[in-house]
């Protein structure tokens, strides 16, 4: 990961917190520090590449990649199911590879090649995973399902690279998309409604086609 | 249009349309991130603001003072408001405890604050900057330790003698069961955006119930319910925790009127498990009686649960007055007062915990009496009302989806001894049990629209919370109309369109659709009385309208400007001289660790009886969810009660157990081909919530067979098994 050049004065800022120190602290035309008892609310400016898209943000350093994706580019098919990486709602791809988005920071992934839901396909314009969750009624209400078609789509992409899971069951053999490594790989994705099997089905699929 | 005679034919008996398993029409939308969620509304010229909320720490007691002043100057922060600054606010009639606390507290994380600010970030710093200075009081939290002395909660329902005839019994079963406290946890946290205009209120917002959200928000902020409009065509699931007004919309109409700006609000995880509301624990006590045949003489269930004062008991006795034959019976419920957030509706609400026990219950029976648990249960089947013989079921087959769920699932390889089944590792048990919820009807309305293009567009403000209401009413209105489903444009949730049934009770699909029925109905007249056709005989097939030899393209109708018509279905009282309910078969294999006592499903099956389906796929979506839940209660779903201090300890998703991917196997529905004719025009049921009732009992059978023991506390963790694992030491 690349760190963003201006990183290390916001980390400082946020370390020394307290408005005396703050207030001498040498300010770069790119942090806007306001120092306070809440421990600084300091801007940065950070560019994010979203669906091969850059994007020129300023955001409060404390803003998670989710909300800057929701509250800032208003790309909302990221869902909010729980804000502490309990859900999996918030799935993104960063670099090909799953992500709860509410656990990292928008400062952390500058440079990243991010992809949301919207990154995937439109509704005139679906991707297999998303046509194959309408075909299997992979979903009910829809909230947890971008979240669980982000993840769908790189663990199919996780078991083509050979990469073994806890219910692997043979590590000198390729690993397949069967259902108990589907089912075992998807566990960070919960769907209340309860569209599990149907989830499976549609990936089990979408596998099959990749071959 | 009122109905209240038994349906002949109809033109969705067609089922060109209904009945297909059409893909949901909301579909494309959901899968790419674009249905508009209640907190994504984004309109770039308002001067948005965020709320946060603030909870009290304490059970109950009052708040002594708040101290704001640090909140109030931290960065971004444009006001908080507390019940101090909001003024004299109502309660909704549907809640319980209020929604802004303060200085009264009643649970814990009940809201007394909302900080609003120009972020997100800023609002939820400066909402920890709030310092509350509280005086607790005592409050009751332990619903075992209130039970003694507990009377019924109004009266007990009596039948015949129960208490001399279960005496006689040849074979008896006096048994306690327990349910604890469950959690909704859709995945949709709740979520609101209100704007005012003037004296005009909107939000946006994710609600099951619009039509009786506006008049508690109107009630609570003292305004006329004509000023507020409620928006949320999308809901991220709710099982009952969106029914009624919460916090969310109150604190962000507060926030709104405070600063003059728009406000949203989401309710963190870790807060809306305490702030909102949760389906109550039960004790239940439940007694049978049968003779040495299996045919039961007298049956007792009685419900412990508590509440805050002026809320209701968790009904888990009810389905008991129906369930099965008996002469002698007895039902009541007995409600403790507690101090523990707000106990209402989930999925089932009273079948699901009952159920969860009485068909252990029965299960148990079966075994004293040397029968099958099936037979037992045929053996007991009624097709009248036990306690009102001349009251009927209009449609009960629940003895077809046990025969025919025993036979598909294999049941006759099961072995009635516990615990002599395995499979290297694992100990195999198969379970069954019984699932019953009544059939409701809630009267509905909706607006159709024939436009110039030939594209019907229907306007209801009922909800679809996953359920397919989007997609089962386009199906109703294209049969209806003679169209393919592209042709029929539907807009749901926004209380500006007719009030309907809501989603609750699995009361929607049949509801909803009977009212677009109706509509659909007087949409027809309209349109063959402006195209000079009697509309008695007139046929509407392939976009146009047909009568004897005469036809014309339905577009012709709206030739000189739309037709728009409304009308609402009102339900007679068929429900009274019938019992209407929806019945199924469960079935459940599980396999347990024989070291380590760790249940896993692996099987399941669902056999329905619940009048028409109106579209498959969606229904048996609805119905694998239900089962899924199941499990959930079954085996890991509980929120732990701190008896001391009052609150739910594990109030997020991570201590809150639901099933995930790992825990479901692969799940197989079976609807019964049948028409409930006195249901509705659409001679349909529900299913959602049937799916669930009795899920948990074939999950407990099933540990029971595979191990011998019996479990009558959920849920049925390892712990309670693994000291009596055959072979532990």
């Amino acid at each position: 990961m690349s760190v963003p050049h201006d990183f290390e004065l916001n980390r400082r800022d946020l370390m020394v917190g307290g408005s005396t120190l703050a207030a001498m602290t040498a300010v770069p035309a790119a942090v806007k520090a306001q120092p306070n008892s809440t421990g600084g609310a300091a801007l940065s400016n950070i560019s994010l590449t979203v669906n091969g898209q850059a994007h020129a943000l300023e955001l409060d350093t404390r803003t998670t990649l989710l909300d800057a994706l929701r509250e800032h580019l208003h790309l909302t098919g990221s869902k909010k199911g729980c804000d502490h990486g309990q859900c999996g709602a918030c799935t993104v791809l960063i670099d090909g590879r799953r992500v709860n988005s509410c656990l990292t920071l928008a400062i952390m992934n500058e440079g990243m090649e991010i992809t949301t839901i919207e990154g995937l396909g439109a509704p005139d314009q679906l991707h297999p995973m998303q046509a194959a969750f309408i075909k299997h009624d992979g979903y009910q209400c829809g909230y947890c399902t971008p979240g669980q078609i982000c993840s769908g789509v790189a663990v199919l992409g996780e078991i083509k690279a050979g990469i073994p899971s806890h219910v692997t069951p043979d590590l000198m053999q390729p690993v397949t998309a069967s259902d108990e490594e589907i089912r075992e790989r998807m566990s960070g994705n919960i769907c209340r409604c309860g569209a599990y099997s149907n989830i499976v089905e549609a990936m089990t699929e979408v596998a099959g086609r990749q071959g | 249009m009122k109905f209240d005679k038994p349906e002949t034919t109809n033109p969705i008996d067609q089922l060109k349309v209904v009945g297909q398993a059409v893909d949901r029409v909301d579909g494309p939308l959901k899968v790419t991130g674009t249905a508009t969620y209640a907190y994504e509304w984004h309109d770039p010229d308002s001067r948005l603001a965020y709320g946060y909320p603030v909870g009290s720490t304490i059970a109950k007691g009052r708040i002594v003072s708040m101290d704001l002043s640090r909140a109030r100057a931290a960065p971004g922060v444009v006001t908080v408001v507390t019940a101090e600054e909001a003024g004299e606010l109502g309660k909704g009639s549907r809640n319980v405890a209020t929604l802004l606390g303060g200085p009264d507290i009643e649970h814990y994380h009940q809201a007394i604050a909302i900080v609003v600010a120009e972020s997100f970030e800023q609002a939820r710093a400066a909402a920890s900057l709030i310092q509350v200075t509280y005086q607790a009081a005592d409050g009751k939290f332990d619903l075992a330790a209130e039970r003694e002395g507990l009377g019924p909660t109004g009266s007990d329902d009596k039948v015949g003698e129960f208490e001399t005839a279960f005496a006689n019994a040849a074979v008896r079963l006096d048994e306690t069961y327990t349910t604890p406290d469950q959690s909704h946890a859709m995945m949709e946290p709740h979520a609101s955006l209100a704007s005012w205009d003037g004296d005009k209120l909107t939000i946006w917002t994710s609600n099951q119930m619009i039509a009786w959200s506006v008049e508690d928000i109107a009630k609570t902020l003292k305004i006329p319910p004509a000023d507020v409009r409620v928006v949320s065509p999308y809901i991220g699931g709710g099982f009952g925790s969106k029914l009624f007004v919460r916090s969310d919309m109150i604190l962000a109409a507060l926030g709104a009127r405070a600063t003059g700006r728009p406000v949203k609000i989401a309710l963190p995880r870790p807060f809306l498990m305490n702030n909102t509301t949760h389906r109550p624990a039960t004790i239940q006590r439940i007694r049978i009686g049968a003779e040495r045949g299996g045919k039961i003489t007298a049956i007792a269930h009685e419900g412990w649960s508590g509440n805050l004062p002026d809320g209701e008991p968790e009904n888990a006795v009810d389905q008991t007055k129906l369930l099965y034959a008996g002469a002698h019976r007895l039902t009541g419920t007995r409600l403790a007062t507690l101090d523990l957030p707000e106990g209402n509706a989930m999925r089932a609400p009273g079948e699901a915990p009952g159920l969860m026990a009485l068909e252990i219950a029965m299960d148990e029976m079966a075994e004293r009496l040397g029968l099958d648990p099936i037979d037992f249960r045929v053996i007991n089947d009624t097709q009248v009302d036990p306690g009102n013989p001349n009251r009927p079921f209009s449609h009960r087959q629940l003895v077809e989806c046990l025969r025919i769920g025993a036979e598909r699932f294999g049941w006759s390889a099961r072995n009635a001894r516990p615990a002599t089944v395995r499979e290297g590792r694992w100990l195999k048990g198969i379970g069954v049990a019984a699932g019953f919820r009544n059939n409701l009807t809630m009267k509905s309305g909706a607006r159709v629209r024939l436009d110039g293009r030939g594209v019907v567009t229907v306007e209801t403000d009922m909800t679809d919370i996953g359920t397919g209401s989007y997609t089962i009413i386009a199906q109703t209105a294209a049969e209806m109309m003679g169209l393919p489903i592209e042709r029929v444009e539907v807009r749901l949730g926004d209380s500006t369109f007719p009030a309907a049934a809501g989603s609750g009770g699995q009361w929607g699909a049949n509801s909803a659709t009977a009212g677009v029925y109706a509509a659909c109905v007087k949409l027809r007249e309209t349109v063959a009385q402006r195209l000079g056709f009697n509309s008695k005989d007139c046929v509407f097939a392939d976009g146009e309208v047909r009568s004897g030899d005469r036809r014309a393209p339905l577009t012709q109708a709206a030739s000189n400007g739309e037709v728009v018509v409304e009308d609402t279905i009102e339900f007679g009282d068929l429900r009274k001289t019938h019992q209407q309910s929806t019945f199924a078969a469960h079935f459940v294999e599980v396999g347990v660790d024989a070291a380590t006592a760790e249940t896993r499903v692996r099987r399941m099956l669902s056999v329905c009886s619940a009048g028409r389906i109106l579209n498959p796929k969606t229904a048996r979506s609805q119905v694998i969810g239900a089962m899924t839940m199941g499990v959930g209660g079954a085996l890991m779903e509980e929120l732990a009660v701190d008896t001391r201090r009052g609150f739910f300890v594990n109030h997020d998703l991570a201590g809150y157990e639901v099933p995930v991917h790992a825990d479901i196997p692969h799940q197989e529905v079976i609807f019964l081909d049948e028409v409930d004719v006195m249901s509705s025009p659409m001679k349909a049921k529900g299913v959602g919530e049937l799916g669930l009732c009795g899920v948990g009992a074939a999950v407990a059978n099933a540990v029971y067979n595979a191990t011998g023991i019996r479990v009558r506390n959920y849920p049925i963790t390892l712990d309670k098994l693994i000291t009596q694992l055959p072979g532990a030491a």
